[in-house]
């Protein structure tokens, strides 16, 4: 009985195409909406979260403003280093200065730091070394360049023993970083150079620790409060001497924001969806209308009501699956243009997504085809068979 | 013909509309009985009560009071689900307007009875193929309703009716839409059909198609009487 119903339905269906597309199109494109908005805000989160993870997700920033007369010198990092919760730390002074290479020239970032750094931020080396506890204690005017600048000075990226100038001082590269092609990378586009603290602190004229980076040993959280802590101690209990920046509570309010959107994206789907059974219900009480006579007829010859209510649901349902389908088939196509344009982004349907709107159609198509197939059931005989549409 | 067992048997049948307030005695206490292999004529003019009594026998509709025993069944007030299934066995019913589905091939519409009784698609496609040979129609089983003429769709809503078995055949007014030569073969039909055993319920208001059946019953304002032939 199921299958009759079923191949009545597609009966059905097939012998008013045009009307049963338009029935479909607002399932179609709630479909869509829910399937490429989730989809898409998903994309948007997994990307920025593994940038985030990628710059750094374990990693606890100091920045200090004002020094209360008793200054962070390079050594007193030690203090820091020592403290349980942490496991590294190393100074990030930065200054913008010119760098010249032959007749090319950038403005770069100058970062001025320890060895510790290179752990800290999870960098990678393509060519060469990163800094060495010598340089820092030399004052060796020895350079690492990120990728990009080394392309943009050179030409080329493997310029391990070749030398430019930063602000007008000559340096030796000693090691080239690999080729960042993340999302913050191309959105900062800067071009970062690092160089011992030693040599930066003296170019900038701040003999001081400003900046500070550290790795946890364990909990983010807790490295967090015992760096706060010891600034605190440090800094006479000014809480605004300094600001403390934990990179895992960003990520940690970034999925906060993003889950609070995708909630909402999805929302507005599911309305849409909503409207897209209405207008499922509004069609099928039309076409129970259109056919009272086939209802008489076939009660006449001995259709009883459950058999008419279960033809008429599985149309309903059938119109909402077939439009859910073609749904999933154009988000995946939107979904897969997207990704060729975005590039750095994939964004693909997960089963997740695919389950919920195969759920949510099915379920809209058999509230809003209920009361449709009920009013079909309960025609009687004689006055459906009277009908003259 | 020897007499056969009672198909039919209604004893004080009265079915009653009320409409603004006023009682229409539509059927007003009938009753009849009409045995097996019998090809009985019911004949009255508009608004005796001829489709009333067809709608009760064909149980689309209940007497208000009355008894009706259908084939050793006595129909009273049952659900419209079980109403439906007895009509599914039943009954064959042949409408003036043919009533086919407009959507579906012959035999698709000639199936149609056998799917709702369940029968499995081998079984139910032989079936429907003999009911439309049955009415000389097996060339055009695939064709749509619509690509038929008037006789030849009365001739699918006649194998429809057949393709059950049923114990009898309810044909409302079956020739009311034809011209008189394919009313005429249709008639044929039927007493080719009777001639072959089965049981045919005529309606008619028409004295001369009346004739043609082997007994006639006469409505009048409600009530049932014989006509002697
Ligand atoms: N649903 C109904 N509601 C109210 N009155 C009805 C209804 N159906 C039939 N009647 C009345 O019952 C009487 C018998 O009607 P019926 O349809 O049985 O006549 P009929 O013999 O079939 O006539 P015709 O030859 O014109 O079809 C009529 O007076 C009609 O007005
Ligand atoms: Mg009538």
């Amino acid at each position: 009985m199921i299958i009759q119903s079923i191949k009545m339905a597609w009966e059905a269906i097939t012998s008013n195409k045009l009307r049963s597309f338009l029935t479909m199109l607002g399932i179609i494109i709630g479909v869509i909406a829910l399937v490429v908005l989730v989809s898409l805000v998903n994309g948007a989160t997994g990307a920025v979260t593994s940038e985030i993870t990628a710059l750094g997700n374990d990693m606890v920033t100091v920045n200090i403003r004002d020094d209360k007369g008793s200054p962070i010198r390079l050594e007193d990092l030690d203090e820091i280093s020592a403290l349980d919760a942490v496991h590294q730390t190393a100074p990030s002074g930065s200054v913008n200065f010119v760098a010249k290479h032959g007749y090319s020239d950038a403005t770069v970032s100058l970062y001025g730091t320890t060895p510790a750094y290179y752990d800290i931020q999870g960098l990678d080396l393509k060519y060469g070394r990163f800094l060495k506890t010598a340089d820092i204690d030399n004052a060796s005017y020895v350079a690492v360049l990120s990728y990009s600048t080394a392309d943009e000075l050179f030409g080329k990226s493997d310029v391990v023993g070749e030398s430019l100038t930063i602000g007008g001082r000559s340096f030796l590269i000693v090691g080239v970083l690999e080729e960042d092609d993340s999302l913050f990378a191309a959105m900062l586009g800067g071009y970062s150079v690092y160089a011992p603290f030693t040599v930066e602190s003296r170019m900038a004229d701040e003999p001081y620790v400003t900046s500070i980076a550290v790795s946890p040993a364990g909990d983010t959280d807790n490295t967090e409060a015992q760096v706060s802590d010891f600034m605190l101690a440090r800094l006479h209990q000014d809480e605004d001497a300094f600001h403390i920046v934990n990179m895992s509570s960003i990520s940690d309010a970034m999925s906060t924001v993003t889950g609070t959107l995708s909630l909402l994206l999805g929302g507005i789907a599911a309305i849409s969806l909503l409207v897209g059974g209405i207008g499922i219900m509004n069609i099928m009480l039309v076409s129970v209308t259109e056919r009272t006579k086939e209802i008489g007829i076939r009660k006449a010859i001995g259709a009883g009501k459950k058999s008419i209510m279960m033809q008429f649901l599985i149309e309903a349902l059938m119109v909402s699956l077939m439009g859910c389908l073609l749904g999933l088939v154009f988000s995946w196509m939107i979904l897969a243009l997207v990704s060729a344009i975005a590039k750095t982004i994939s964004f693909s349907m997960s089963l997740g997504v695919v389950v919920l709107a195969v759920g949510f159609a099915s379920a809209i198509g058999l509230i809003f085809g209920l009361y449709p197939a009920n009013k079909a059931a309960n025609k009687h005989p004689i006055d459906a068979l009277r009908y003259e549409g | 013909m020897t007499a056969g067992k009672p198909i039919i048997t209604m004893t004080d049948v009265t079915k009653v509309y009320t409409v603004g307030g006023e009682e229409v005695r539509a059927l007003d206490g009938a009753s009849l009985v009409i045995r097996e292999g019998e090809f009985v004529s019911i004949l009255g003019p508009s608004g005796s009560g001829k489709s009333t009594l067809m709608n009760i026998i064909g149980c689309l509709d209940v007497a208000d009071s009355g008894e009706y025993i259908l084939d050793g069944q006595s129909i009273e007030q049952y659900s419209e689900e079980e109403l439906a299934r007895i009509r599914n066995k039943k009954i064959g019913f042949v409408f003036q307007n043919f009533n086919l589905l407009s959507r579906m091939s012959a035999l698709s519409n000639v199936e149609l009875p056998l799917i709702y009784q369940r029968v499995h698609l081998g079984e139910r496609r032989e079936r429907a193929a003999r009911a439309l040979e049955r009415v000389g129609l097996k060339d055009r089983s695939n064709h749509k309703p619509t690509e038929l003429s008037g006789g030849q769709q009365q001739r699918v809503a006649i194998a429809r009716a057949l393709a059950t078995d049923p114990a009898i055949l309810l044909a409302d007014e079956p020739t009311g839409n034809l011209d008189s030569k394919t009313g005429e073969d249709i008639l044929a039909l039927f007493r080719e059909l009777h001639d072959a055993g089965d049981t045919i319920v005529l309606i008619t208001h028409n004295e001369e198609i009346a004739r043609q059946a082997q007994r006639r019953i006469h409505i009048m304002d409600g009530r049932v009487s014989e006509v002697e032939s």
